[in-house]
């Protein structure tokens, strides 16, 4: 975890440190599976991914979307997220070290509230966009 | 499948231990997913897979094919806070929109857009609304 980021930190265009994750594992996608109740064995089950067409089990795309969300919620605060949306490009890999990165496009003032607009990737080693993500953060005014 | 159909409404229990579980299993070592009445991971809801049968699928029984499903989209909205450790839910999920698109790799591709809206239970307030854009490929993608 980092420190939370407050309104004098932000500005439009600012770029969050990036967040280099361990390698992807078999074993992380079925413990998201567990954790989400999402059963798909094209995750975890060699022969059924195989029967599919694809060379092996790819990781549930949710797993990196909520290591996104975690990205956010480290940086903003477990309370701070209103919107959060991901958008899946390229599938993700057993060993894949995926990077985490984001930056500030936007900043405003909503019913007292200030929210930052953020735009958000997760790339793969190759440099391949696993996914995209936005997200809307209500940003304290002094670091705590 | 048409447009607008929804499943059966269901509970949805925001538990201490699944959030625990879940904040573990998408890397979160904050303790405030630790904390009585603390916030559940943003993607949490997910999880209404745990609280869900066919009937609450918004498709009735003839669901879309696993072998051919990517997940397109996924897109959650808070209307505050997002739900904490101990809410009660309810959820209900309507198939929002279909459309077909050509794909460069996976042949013709079926677009499936469902939206899970959740109220506080036994309230009319929508404290959380998700959306899932699913794609069912003609072939594998690759």
């Amino acid at each position: 975890m980092t420190g939370i980021l407050s309104w004098q930190d932000l500005a439009i265009g600012k770029e969050l440190d990036a967040m280099v994750d361990r390698p992807l594992t078999v074993t992380d996608f079925v413990r998201y599976q567990g954790a989400s109740g999402d059963m798909n064995p094209i995750h975890h089950d060699t022969e059924f991914a195989k029967k599919a067409g694809y060379p092996g089990p790819f990781a549930v795309g949710m797993l990196p979307a909520g290591i996104m969300a975690t990205y956010v919620t480290d940086r903003f605060g477990t309370e701070a997220v209103r919107r959060f949306k991901v958008q899946f490009r390229e599938l993700a890999w057993p060993h894949d070290v995926i990077t985490y990165r984001g930056a500030v496009v936007a900043l405003r003032e909503v019913g007292g509230e200030r929210l930052a607009d953020l735009e958000l990737a997760a790339t793969r080693p190759n440099g391949e966009v696993h996914l995209r993500a936005w997200a809307t953060v209500v940003v304290r005014l002094d670091s705590q | 499948m048409t447009s607008g159909q929804s499943g059966e409404p269901f509970d949805l229990v925001i538990e201490a231990g699944k959030v625990r579980e879940f904040a573990r299993a998408t890397r979160s070592s904050n303790p405030a997913y630790r904390a009585t009445g603390g916030a559940a991971p943003v993607t949490f809801l997910m999880s209404s897979e745990l609280w869900t049968g066919p009937e609450n699928a918004p498709w009735g029984d003839s669901p879309p094919s696993y072998e051919r499903l990517l997940h397109g989209e996924q897109e959650f909205n808070f209307f505050g806070t997002p739900p904490r450790i101990g809410d009660h839910l309810t959820g209900i999920t309507r198939v929002d929109k279909l459309y077909t698109k050509e794909g460069s790799r996976g042949g013709t591709m079926s677009f499936i857009e469902t939206v899970t809206e959740y109220r506080r239970q036994g309230t009319d307030d929508v404290v959380a609304e998700v959306r899932s854009t699913l794609i069912v490929t003609g072939k594998a993608a690759s």
